[in-house]
């Protein structure tokens, strides 16, 4: 057996927000009527349906999925949501991608929706229901906690700097500043901001921070034979991989993610890509934090391990630089509607590979991308790759 | 279909109304273990995929996915889990055999329901919660909504109904793993509480705890792998109205739709000379008349004078819940479909022990997500 070649033909999205007037069945209307205009198609058109979205708690609504699926256009359809925590937003579009590559469906719509601000007062307070019942939860932790150990982990290994890392934060910041959609796009901001920023949980600041957010994604995946009469600018979706680690994330040494490792592994050798660091024009890693982003270029291989903050500092993952990193603004400075701004990365690629950007555009006619996310207890790893050949 | 893909190997824990000697994860473990050696793979080194089922507030943790890994010796492996079905699971693993990228998949599906101290309470939730909530309604009444329209509709009438909890509880009696197994007369159902009428007391499932895992492999693996597989021959799974106010009261087209997705990859034009026996979704027993006369194997309104007359029964002319149903096995929430198929499996391979049917070949499956979804899944498997 082999896979059908897949392409993005449409891609749409709302403005990422604190706190969305419309409920979640409307942003995700919203994204997927987007979607669906920009490629010329209509829900007539579409033969299943994938959905995106992370945990129930936010809006205290069980099986949120079905909630969801009339207004994600899942209705009448074959319909289906999986979620592999914050990777959800990189793998509904796998999802979707071994649904038209098996042959099964000529067209699938991806939609991803959040919206943490049901979540009274603040969503962190729902993560407390992510850690493990037994022997975490007693502890009341929250996320910030973790990821404070693990930063401090990746700090102490390589001998990193807080400074290293606030250049992350700066140029996605800046970088949002470009996007239509973007919640804390700032142009002027700068590494002392950062540093002076309140300590949460340190060595994490506030400004090292993504902002909780509502919003919605939704793309559309095509077979070839449909793709080619949709658009004659298709973005193929060339890998996709996905790693799952142990639960017992205490067990782990956070100083790498060798779940991601493993995710763009296979990625890569199904893209056929044996260097990814010369064949990679434009990375979208995760970057809820900003030291996330840096973790991520080195498991995604594109840097060395604990070398990845100099492709900041050398100006390589600037957006006019030799490998743009997060030219969108990323989840640091467009939002993290959680499962939204996954899939706001493969939209990002879409727009990039088709010179559709607007102000954000990478110079140079960039031919492949590849967008990245991650998860559940530091410990999931989703990617897929795209670009302008199939 | 074209590119085959077979069930190589099925394990089991559980199916019982409490098990407080094992978690979820015990369950999982052992109906794990029983799957891999079942089809004798190694989980490390053989399985390319791990697809589970789960909905967070059945199991009282958010992102549940994260405490799947471990017991099903795929850490570090290509997981995912879907908030659907067991047979949503199914669907996409053999969605992923077919792209070629993998060649032996595991599904997962299980019930800790009796850890659940408010059932009712969570399936409220499922309410949209600006429109149905607010009225703070047992979700049953859309049970009772639907039965009574569904009964005015084809005139399907209470006896008949309550004969489908006869002949899936008495079924029941035969299979070791079926909890609820009871020799009752069409009096004795009637005589049970309403619960939203028409919906009476006895002819909604209990719920159990179980695990079900089962291997699936494409065609040369399966071969490789085993002498009988089972085949799934075709897959299908809809959405209906998710909202109450736009739905058909007393028909189920959503059930409708997934079956004629799977009928033309299994190449059925006549599901009823096609078919041998069918597990279908009995969650509330009116349930099971609506969904067989949507699958298509009989006309609207034909189902309760047949499971009156025992051309429902495992020596009828078209067997249905051999097993005992949900009625009989009892609901076993996400895990529901997966023991379904668990039994089409068995007497697929002729496993089935006192029960086994003679001559059973094809097997159709469906399941449906529950109260107040109209969310469904078909498979048909085959030897």
């Amino acid at each position: 057996m082999s896979y059908r070649r897949v392409a993005v033909v449409g891609a749409g999205m709302t403005k990422f927000v604190r706190r969305a007037q419309e409920t979640g069945k409307e942003l995700s209307w919203q994204a997927s009527r987007m979607a669906l205009q920009s490629c010329d198609l209509t829900l007539d058109d579409i033969e299943a349906v994938c959905m995106g979205t992370a945990p129930d708690a936010f809006d205290a609504v069980h099986m949120k999925g079905e909630y969801l699926s009339d207004g994600a256009g899942g209705w009448n359809k074959p319909y289906m949501r999986a979620y592999v925590g914050g990777g959800t937003g990189v793998f509904a579009p796998i999802q979707g991608w071994y649904h038209v590559a098996s042959g099964l469906f000529d067209t699938c719509l991806v939609v991803c929706e959040e919206k943490m601000s049901s979540y009274y007062p603040h969503a962190q307070a729902a993560f407390l229901t992510i850690f493990d019942h037994t022997t975490e939860r007693p502890l009341l932790p929250n996320l910030l906690w973790i990821f404070a150990l693990e930063m401090n982990r990746y700090m102490q290994t390589y001998g990193i700097t807080r400074e290293d890392i606030a250049q992350v934060a700066v140029q996605h910041k800046r970088n949002a500043a470009d996007h239509p959609c973007a919640l804390l796009g700032d142009v002027d901001i700068t590494v002392e901001d950062v540093l002076q920023s309140e300590v949460l949980a340190w060595p994490v600041h506030r400004l090292d921070v993504s902002p909780v957010s509502d919003g919605a994604v939704a793309v559309v995946l095509a077979a070839e034979n449909v793709a080619r009469r949709v658009t004659d600018r298709p973005v193929w979706i060339q890998g996709v991989g996905w790693n799952l680690d142990t639960a017992y994330w205490a067990n782990r040494d956070l100083a790498y993610p060798r779940y991601v490792e493993n995710a763009a592994r296979m990625a890569y050798e199904m893209a056929g890509i044996r260097e990814p660091r010369r064949e990679i024009h434009i990375a979208e890693p995760y970057d809820p934090f900003d030291y996330k982003a840096l973790h991520h270029l080195e498991g995604l291989m594109l840097a060395d391990r604990g070398e990845a903050a100099r492709l900041y500092s050398d100006g390589i993952a600037a957006r006019d630089g030799a490998m743009p990193v997060c030219p969108s603004g990323g989840l640091l400075g467009v939002g993290n509607p959680i499962a939204a701004a996954g899939l706001m990365k493969i939209a990002e690629l879409f727009w990039q590979m088709r010179g559709e950007a607007g102000a954000r555009q990478v110079p140079g006619h960039p031919k492949r991308g590849i967008a990245q996310a991650w998860g559940d207890l530091m410990q999931v790893g989703t990617v897929v790759i795209m670009g302008t050949n199939p | 279909m074209r590119d085959r893909v077979a069930i190589v190997g099925v394990g089991w824990a559980g199916f019982r109304p409490v098990t407080p000697e094992a978690s979820y994860k015990e369950l999982m473990y052992r109906a794990a273990v029983q799957a891999y050696d079942d089809a004798g793979v190694n989980p490390r080194s053989d399985v390319d995929g791990f697809i589970t089922v789960s909905e967070d507030f059945h199991e009282g943790t958010s992102i549940v996915d994260e405490y799947v890994p471990d017991q099903l010796g795929a850490m570090l492996k290509p997981v995912h889990t879907i908030t659907g079905d067991g047979l949503h699971a199914l669907a996409a693993a053999v969605m992923l055999i077919r792209t070629g990228r993998q060649d032996v998949v595991v599904v997962e599906g299980h019930s800790k329901a009796s850890n659940i101290l408010n059932l009712p309470h969570i399936t409220g939730h499922a309410q949209d919660p600006v429109l149905n909530r607010p009225l703070r309604l047992n979700t049953l009444f859309v049970a009772g909504m639907e039965m009574n329209r569904y009964m005015f509709e084809t005139d399907v009438t209470a006896e008949q109904v309550a004969a489908v909890v006869v002949k899936n509880r008495g079924n029941a009696l035969a299979n070791p793993l079926a909890s609820y197994g009871a020799r009752l007369s069409v009096e004795d159902v009637l005589a049970g509480e309403a619960l939203a009428w028409p919906l009476g007391a006895r002819e909604v499932a209990s719920h159990a705890d179980g695990a079900v895992v089962m291997v699936l492999a494409s065609e040369d693996r399966a071969r490789a792998l085993t002498r009988r597989p089972v085949w799934v021959l075709g897959v299908g799974w809809c959405n209906g109205s998710a909202a109450l106010e736009s739905r058909d009261w007393a028909e189920v087209p959503y059930v409708t739709k997934a079956a004629r997705m799977a009928y033309r990859q299994a190449g059925i034009r006549d599901p009823f000379g096609a078919i041998d026996f069918a597990e279908v979704d009995d969650t509330c027993a009116f349930k099971e008349l609506q969904h067989l006369e949507a699958l298509g194997v009989c006309r609207p309104g034909e189902a309760g004078p047949m499971v009156e007359d025992g051309a429902t029964a495992p020596d009828g002319a078209l067997p249905v819940n051999v097993s005992g149903g949900s009625l009989g096995m009892g609901d076993l929430l996400e895990a529901n479909g997966l023991a379904r198929a668990l039994e089409a499996v068995l007497q697929l391979r002729e496993e089935a022990g006192p029960r086994q049917l003679d001559d059973a070949d094809m097997a159709l499956v469906q399941s449906w997500r529950g109260l107040p979804t109209a969310s469904a899944a078909v498979a048909v498997l085959g030897r």
